[in-house]
């Protein structure tokens, strides 16, 4: 199973000394996070694409591309990445150049954005969302999987003779993840290409979560990839540690009260009980956390987020390091023992694509076409 | 089969004027459901004991907690409703307002709904025809032809419990005569459309992906 933090870059005033540090300090902060993340035995850095304030995190290449240059093993990945109004012919470019200099320790997270002005911004429409998600993906895939794309969509202007450069590492496309809270087609679409499903899981009650996991668990088995319970499923978690749970709500309560999204809302301690939020001790985290997996079933990957709400940076690195050896290292033994053997430990990796060989599925443009096909004839058989 | 009515009272005060003419309003439609020999269950709804959660929802982008979230199923469950807030300066409360705002927009689709309101003076009374009647219309409820306005001084008077039957009587009769379109195979069944959501629950029926993919392939 692999661990890891997510960012989402916010530039956020320290509550408890009216400090707000320059987008410089930031991003050399979310630098030093990845960092530590590596040091202390996290598999995961995923970082958040915004192009609106109070965000730094516009250009995520090329944050992941310096940290990757000063790391070994860390998985570098992103939560997420904006298909919606990004070019996909953009994406696929980027995103494989990062792949060859970081050798391959690249996967994906897509997300449709934030807020709507982001949209017109970058001359899209936010009622096509979801069309957009669906028409983009479907051409960043064929980008990264076919050596010259002939395309006419609705979106993008045509493509003819197209050859993304570079291509893929390894002739391998990064593995990708679709990250949605609520919309059900998202889900739909990861399980219709067999990829990963990402639960953001920290601003929505568990119930929800559920439903949309298990709907995305559902769907998989319906395309043919696996059992539903083989489905790779990530989600987020949100955790504040000291030694003691009254310490960690003393320290972090202003963090929260004034926090984006949720802050001058819900007290902290309704917000811990509606959402996995975890203010206490290690071993509560721990406790928590493992709970995740009563409701979702066993999943693959596990992104914490530690460093939002203007907390100052020192105090985010030692959440890291309690994270990385005091937490996780409970949390994979634990896991694992849960685990039934047919369910997958980690979601793919580079190693695993390239070792699957060039016929798996996962270079297929549609690798459940024949499998839709099948149902759609079945099911116009007994209509 | 008993009808379940989702009473909605926006009142602040304890006790509240709206709340009592909610209670006649309830009161009054029970009467008339069981004198066509069938019975309504009345479920209230106290805003006011939410207020807090209504603004909490309103914050944080939509994250429901618990208690909302029953609310938002009870009242996609309605099979009517009697909704009543006071008149702040010239419109329903914004505690009211909130409310409908937090439920899902198909939540009320085709449910009648009895609109009534409070407020100190007569002058307030075409709150109902200029603030409520549109509300409801957009959220596609079926609105009963007489509104409900109640200033203080109505509670002196005999005329206000007419009014309270007659509407009580159009609501009944609309909550009773719901479902049933005629003879199935001769005009689309409405009846037979997924009905009304509360936006709690996520769908279980999902678009196949290859209806999505549609058109977006990129066959050049």
């Amino acid at each position: 199973m692999q661990f890891g933090i997510f960012s989402v870059g916010d530039v956020t005033t320290d509550p408890t000394d009216g400090r707000t540090p320059s987008e410089a300090e930031r991003i050399s902060a979310m630098t030093q996070y990845a960092l530590k993340a590596e040091e202390v035995g996290l598999d995961v850095f995923a970082t958040g694409e915004h192009h609106n304030p109070p965000f730094v995190v516009s250009s995520p290449t090329t944050h992941l591309g310096f940290i990757a240059a000063q790391t070994e093993k860390l998985l570098l990945s992103t939560s997420t990445t904006l298909i919606t109004t990004n070019d996909p012919v953009k994406i696929a470019e980027d995103y494989a150049f990062l792949q060859h200099v970081s050798g391959g320790r690249v996967d994906l997270m897509m997300g449709r954005g934030n807020t709507g002005p982001v949209y017109p911004w970058f001359g899209k429409d936010i009622r096509d969302g979801i069309k957009l998600a669906v028409e983009n993906y479907h051409l960043l895939r064929k980008l990264w999987r076919e050596p010259v794309v002939n395309w006419q969509g609705q979106f993008r202007t045509p493509l003819q003779g197209y050859t993304s450069t570079p291509a893929p590492l390894d002739g391998t496309p990064p593995f990708v993840w679709h990250g949605s809270i609520r919309s059900t087609e998202i889900a739909e679409q990861a399980a219709y290409y067999g990829d990963g499903f990402f639960h953001n899981h920290i601003f929505w009650n568990k119930e929800h979560t559920e439903q949309m996991v298990k709907l995305y668990r559902r769907r998989f088995e319906h395309y043919g990839h696996g059992a539903a319970d083989q489905a790779y499923v990530g989600l987020g978690g949100q955790a504040f540690m000291a030694s003691t749970e009254a310490e960690a709500k003393r320290v972090f309560r202003p963090y929260f009260d004034n926090a984006p999204v949720y802050g001058h809302g819900p007290s902290m301690e309704d917000f811990t009980e509606m959402t996995p939020l975890t203010v206490g001790t290690p071993e509560q985290v721990i406790e928590r956390t493992l709970g995740f997996a009563d409701y979702v079933g066993d999943y693959q990957r596990q992104l914490f987020l530690m460093d939002h709400a203007g907390l100052p940076t020192s105090l985010a690195l030692e959440q890291i390091e309690m994270l990385g050896t005091e937490v996780v290292p409970v949390l994979r033994t634990e896991f694992e023992r849960r685990r039934p053997a047919h369910v997958p430990s980690d979601p793919p990796t580079h190693a695993s694509l390239v070792a699957a060989g060039p016929d798996a599925p996962h270079h297929l443009v549609e690798p459940a076409r024949a499998r839709a096909e099948e149902l759609a004839q079945q099911a116009e058989v007994t209509a | 089969m008993s009808r379940r009515i989702v009473v909605v009272t926006a009142g602040l005060t304890v006790p509240s004027s709206t709340r009592l003419l909610a209670d006649q309003l309830a009161e009054a439609t029970t009467a008339q459901v069981t004198a066509r020999g069938e019975s309504a269950d009345m479920e209230f709804i106290e805003l006011r004991e939410v207020a807090g959660e209504l603004a909490t929802f309103m914050v944080t982008g939509g994250i429901p907690t618990p208690r909302l979230t029953e609310l938002r199923e009870q009242v996609a469950a309605a099979d009517g409703m009697i909704v009543v807030t006071p008149v702040f300066n010239g419109s329903y409360s914004g505690l009211f307002k909130m409310f409908f705002d937090a439920l899902d927009k198909d939540s009320l689709a085709g449910t009648p709904v009895l609109i009534a309101a409070t407020a100190g003076s007569a002058r307030h009374s075409l709150v109902l025809d200029h603030a409520l009647r549109p509300l409801f219309a957009y959220l596609r409820a079926v609105v009963v032809p007489t509104g409900i306005f109640a200033a203080t001084e109505d509670f002196g008077s005999h005329g206000l419990s007419d009014r309270i039957t007659r509407a009580a009587a159009e609501l009944a009769a609309l909550v009773l005569s719901q479902g049933g379109y005629g003879v199935g195979g001769f005009a689309p069944d409405l009846a037979a459309r997924p009905r009304r959501t509360s936006g709690t629950k996520v769908a279980a029926d999902v678009t196949p992906f290859g209806d999505l993919l549609r058109g977006h392939a990129g066959e050049a």
